[in-house]
């Protein structure tokens, strides 16, 4: 048995980068594959440091091509399997993430948004929104948790795991180079010391017994020789995760019941998204909040339901457009107005969204 | 191709008459491994991958658990299978396009990482699914859908001596052999010894087989083996190139 991977819960001072380490360690994650990219490089040293005390593996590998083939094969295996990457490493994620959608394979992969498009800046970004919810030749059949702070870093990597094993779709935990570099006070726990149930991984291939003799062979393919064929196997896939879409589905809001305007944001520029409400209803403008946790499946019931009511949005974003991308589509049929404020590549501030929603409402 | 009269156990019976091309060197190979896994005792913890190409026809040929993964990407699914769990065999089965051009980064990698892995390459000298585009294995002069004068080396580059790069980049422990369909005996033999490797967690073992695709040679079949056993050979050489127990390449046996 594995020693106990975090004693007691502590406050600690850490970058992102840490946390997610520690999170995998704290998930029971088994082995993590990786190859180098700015700016989640630092997943991995935390890793490459804590894993041979917890007898955990890592193994580097000759791109992300390699990263994410080789993350399959140990979660094939039946082990919690993760990589970590961001930007053009991104790119080539989503080949492997294809196969692991249509096989339902529950890889895990922690994403650190870098400036795009191209290999561009390492810094910051929210520019792999689309990359990541509906990336590869698919039909974005996964979990995409786009986390704010260093706190939900931790909790949602962890959960990143559970969803992965529960739902048995690929699960991405999109951060970015902010979140990953910056240092922030957070609490680390053991999930189990507050009776966070951690799904257990089992084998696809090599159980117990003689294939035929004892069980029949696993045989996963992802290629269909029928047109018909693909078809029937895409609906149930679908079927499936248009099923659990509503109860993996997350968002946060405030404010909106009545308000003029709402204010849409996202992972880390949510904060200033929250900060820029809060200062502004307290100057009793009426302006509402709402940020989608999930981003792949998005909460649509929730964004339906606000579009019904307001009749204009701010939509925030370190990207030209991508997150309104997905709202617009959530929000089908609604005719509330969507103002942008994109700002792709850089930070926004809480200041810059106060002064676009006082034009707006001006 | 009828059903081979002795089947080996491992072979999945009812997707049997398999799905490749009449004379196609693909069953040839993948009865030599089913031999070979018969033998070794090793249906229960064997894993096998197949590529995208022709080999993908696989994917339910054995009665041995399968994962039919992407073009070129064999190699480092298996290669995460095993890391995580290295009870299991691990076979990667793979075409000449898979293993030598879209996905040679992970072939040189597995090989210098000496992953305790066992990929089979079949080279035909051509992409067998696609419609027989020119492969990094074509012959000088051979005509392909994408040579269709003949490969020019001068402006294509020579055909890949895959067996022998992995015997360079390899340290002790590796196994490293080229076999052919026109020597079952013998291929089953280097599978057999290269899948032996790894159960005893030795290092990488590789394994190219020289195989036929009369489909797309547009051969029948004296021409067929003829290329195969006289044409092929020129280029490629057959034998052990390395073994745990030998030295290096030079003291490889060659019985081509
Ligand atoms: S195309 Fe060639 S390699 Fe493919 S199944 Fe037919 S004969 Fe075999």
């Amino acid at each position: 048995m594995p020693s106990k991977p975090i004693q007691d819960e502590k406050r600690v001072f850490m970058t992102g980068n840490e946390v997610v380490a520690w999170a995998a360690l704290a998930a029971r994650a088994d082995i993590m594959y990786g190859y180098p990219i700015t700016p989640q490089n630092e997943i991995m040293h935390y890793w490459t440091r804590l894993a041979p005390k917890h007898d955990k593996k890592f193994l580097q590998t000759e791109d992300e091509l390699s990263a994410g083939f080789t993350t399959i094969g140990g979660v094939l295996a039946g082990f919690k399997a993760f990589t970590a990457t961001a930007g053009p490493g991104n790119t080539l994620m989503q080949e492997p993430m294809s196969m692991a959608e249509m096989m339902r394979l529950p890889t895990v992969v922690v994403v650190q948004q870098r400036g795009g498009p191209s290999t561009a800046t390492v810094i910051y970004s929210q520019q792999e929104v689309m990359l990541t919810t509906f990336g590869g030749n698919g039909e974005g059949l996964r979990i995409v948790y786009s986390t704010a702070n260093h706190q939900e870093l931790f909790d949602y990597t962890i959960k990143a795991f559970n969803s992965a094993w529960k739902y048995r779709f690929p699960t991405f935990v999109l951060g970015d180079g902010y979140q990953a570099k910056m240092r922030e006070p957070l609490t680390i726990y053991d999930p189990l010391d507050k009776n966070i149930e951690l799904v257990k991984p089992e084998p696809y291939v090599g159980k117990p017994g003689t294939p035929a003799i004892d069980r029949p062979p696993t045989q996963l393919r992802n290629t269909f020789s029928m047109e018909e064929e693909l078809f029937e196997a895409l609906q149930e896939i679908i079927g499936d995760y248009e099923k659990v879409a509503p109860e993996i589905a997350e968002y946060q809001s405030f404010g909106t019941e009545d308000a003029d305007l709402v204010i849409i944001a996202h992972g880390v520029v949510s904060r200033a998204a929250r900060l820029a409400v809060k200062e502004m209803q307290e100057n009793g403008l009426k302006v509402g909040y709402f940020r989608p946790i999930t981003l792949r499946p998005m909460p649509v019931k929730e964004i339906q339901e606000i579009a019904s009511r307001v009749k204009r949005f701010l939509v925030v974003e370190s990207a030209y457009g991508q997150l309104a991308r997905l709202l617009k589509e959530a929000a089908y049929r609604s005719t509330a107005e969507m103002v942008p404020l994109y700002k792709p590549g850089v930070g926004v501030t809480a200041e810059e969204v106060v002064k676009k929603a006082k034009e707006i409402l001006s | 191709m009828t059903i081979q009269p002795a089947m080996p156990k491992s072979w999945r019976a009812d997707t049997k008459p398999h799905k490749f091309c009449p004379g196609c060197g693909h069953g040839l190979v993948l009865k030599a491994l089913g031999q070979a896994i018969d033998e070794l005792g090793i249906q229960d913890r064997a894993v096998f991958g197949c590529d995208i190409g022709c080999s993908l026809l696989s994917w339910d040929f054995f009665n041995v658990d399968t994962v039919q993964t992407h073009h070129g990407r064999t190699n480092p699914v298996i290669t995460g299978l095993k890391r995580a769990n290295p009870d299991l065999i691990g076979i990667a089965y793979m075409g000449d396009g898979g293993g030598y051009a879209i996905g040679a980064q992970h072939l040189v990698s597995a090989a210098t990482r000496n992953e305790r892995i066992t990929a089979i390459l079949v080279n035909n000298t051509q992409y067998g699914m696609t419609g027989g585009q020119m492969a990094p294995t074509t012959l000088p002069g051979q005509k392909t859908e994408t040579t269709p004068y003949g490969r020019d080396i001068e402006q294509t580059g020579h055909p890949t001596q895959g067996p022998e790069m992995v015997a360079a980049i390899t340290k002790e422990g590796a196994y490293v052999a080229r076999g052919t369909v026109a020597n079952l005996r013998q291929l089953k033999n280097f599978i057999k010894k290269a899948l032996q490797n790894q159960i005893e967690g030795n290092g990488f073992s590789f394994v190219e087989v020289l195989s036929t695709c009369p489909t797309n040679w547009r051969t029948n079949a004296k021409e067929t083996w003829h290329f195969v056993e006289n044409e092929m050979t020129q280029y490629f050489k057959i034998g052990e190139i390395k073994a745990p127990d030998s030295k290096g390449p030079e003291e490889g046996q060659t019985n081509g």
